[in-house]
């Protein structure tokens, strides 16, 4: 039994009677972080939602497995696009939300010592309505580790934010996702080049894999062979978008 | 303050023409009693008016009680369960093809003349849309939101409790305010077929006495007490939406 499982998905995903890809393999590496981009609309976020066991739409065929073999039910948590916080709670209650939805009493002082971590300790009692993005996200990213699974799905957690602020979370969500199995969605080649152990490539041909930059994650944002995989990355995703 | 003069100034136009038209046209006072004859009567009946308007108040009120509560667990159960869906949404569509005054009488049966057959008759008219209105915005929880509640392992009863309630209030509120309206709409009507109290009844007994100006001067409570209601069903929701608990 591994502490953050590697992850298979391998097989063929149809809505309806279109193909919307593979077959494919891939294979999501154990404690790390990997990173798929790719066009719009190839399937990316649904490939992600499939993994979570959300998509009820699409019909896969194949298996999305654990190396251990064990389900995948309850060791995943799930970031996406745009905070998604509730806007009745206030932060703390966003944070410890995971606990009282499965009827268990939430760890408080958990929570506080994980707003505290993302410099959040003096907002624990406001709205999210009244943070700023970038804060919102760091609560979403307090939530997600709050769950602490050792399954972590990230969906374009950072894409509504500005350069800089996405800069910033990209360093601490890698500080604090270390060791565990990251699957993080991206259409940012920045992102990727910075964030991922492994990078992904998925198209309409299938998959290709790049070789990420050799710096540790997270990479320098001015790192030279980070930003020379950048623009390998985004001169590839300029390809496959005019269907070269 | 300029809301208040523009409200002033609108009542003294309204009135203002309202007294002109009385004047101008000479109309008796059994067709059509000026204002200042109406505000005559007003104070000259209050006691009356307040006897029988104390009573249509509560007949409103336990009404919109009712009301809420049976339309927001309506709204819980079908967004709940889908055969309940199946089986009781065309039901409750096919009621509201009914006229609900034609019902009117058949309740003064069932229920007397007292003050039941006209709460019936409030909770009747309120019935679907504060359901309704809630059960739309229950079948509308932002789906990153459903997403990450079965992520985080919620069962459905915790999803509902803790997503998508909390995420349809506003609905509820709006079928709320609409109810604060239709409320006393369904009472009237009530009182109208049978009754011995209430504004509804008063109106109608000054009618047939050609006591116009008492039926005005009912009416314009009835009116007053309406737009009271609703501002305070109003103001009620929007404390209770923006403290919604932590």
């Amino acid at each position: 039994m591994c502490a953050a499982p590697a992850l298979l998905i391998d097989g063929t995903a149809h809505i309806g009677a279109d193909r919307l890809f593979g077959p494919l393999r891939l294979e999501i590496a154990g404690g790390r972080i990997t990173c798929l981009l790719g066009p719009s609309g190839v399937g990316k976020t649904t490939l992600l939602r499939l993994a979570a066991g959300l998509d009820e739409v699409t019909r896969f065929e194949g298996s999305i497995a654990a190396c251990d073999g064990l389900p995948l039910a309850g060791r995943i948590a799930l970031m996406a696009q745009g905070a998604d916080l509730l806007p009745w709670r206030d932060v703390l209650g966003n944070v410890a939300l995971g606990a009282r939805l499965r009827g268990q009493p939430p760890d408080l002082p958990r929570a506080r010592a994980i707003l505290d971590r993302m410099g959040l300790g003096p907002h624990a009692r406001k709205r999210p309505q009244t943070l700023s993005g970038g804060q919102r996200q760091r609560v979403a990213l307090a939530r997600t580790l709050m769950e602490d699974r050792p399954i972590v799905l990230l969906d374009e957690p950072f894409s509504a934010l500005d350069a800089g602020t996405r800069a910033q979370m990209q360093d601490l969500a890698a500080a604090h996702l270390a060791g565990r199995t990251v699957l993080m969605v991206t259409h940012d080649p920045g992102e990727a080049a910075r964030m991922g152990h492994v990078i992904h490539i998925l198209s309409e041909t299938g998959l290709e894999t790049v070789a990420p930059p050799p710096a540790a994650v997270p990479r320098a944002v001015d790192d030279p062979e980070t930003l020379a995989v950048q623009g390998r990355l985004l001169a590839r995703l300029r390809d496959l978008g005019t269907g070269a | 303050m300029n809301r208040v003069l523009i409200l002033a100034a609108s009542t003294a136009l309204a009135l203002g023409l309202w007294q002109a038209l009385v004047v101008l046209a000479s109309l008796p006072p059994f067709i059509l009693p000026g204002p200042a004859r109406v505000a005559e009567t007003l104070w000259g009946s209050r006691a009356l008016i307040a006897e029988h308007g104390l009573i249509t108040a509560v007949e409103v009120l336990i009404g919109l009680a009712l009301g809420a509560v049976l339309g927001g667990a309506s709204a819980i159960g079908l967004a709940a369960s889908p055969v309940a869906r199946r089986l009781i949404r065309p039901m409750m569509v096919f009621s509201q093809a009914i006229p609900v005054f034609a019902l009117a009488p058949i309740l003064t049966l069932w229920l007397g003349y007292g003050l039941a057959s006209k709460i019936a008759m409030a909770l009747l008219i309120i019935y679907f849309p504060v359901t309704s209105a809630f059960f739309d915005a229950l079948m509308r929880t932002p789906q990153p939101l459903l997403d990450l509640g079965r992520v985080m392992g919620a069962n459905p009863a915790r999803l509902m409790w803790h997503i998508r309630v909390p995420a349809a209030l506003p609905g509820f509120a709006t079928g709320l305010r609409l109810a604060a309206v239709y409320a006393p709409i369904g009472a009237i009507i009530g009182e109208w077929v049978g009754a011995s109290k209430g504004l509804g009844y008063l109106m109608l007994l000054a009618n047939g006495r050609a006591k116009t100006d008492l039926m005005f001067a009912a009416l314009i409570v009835l009116a007053v007490f309406t737009l009271l209601l609703h501002r305070a069903v109003d103001a009620g929701c929007r404390r209770w939406l923006d403290n919604q608990a932590a």
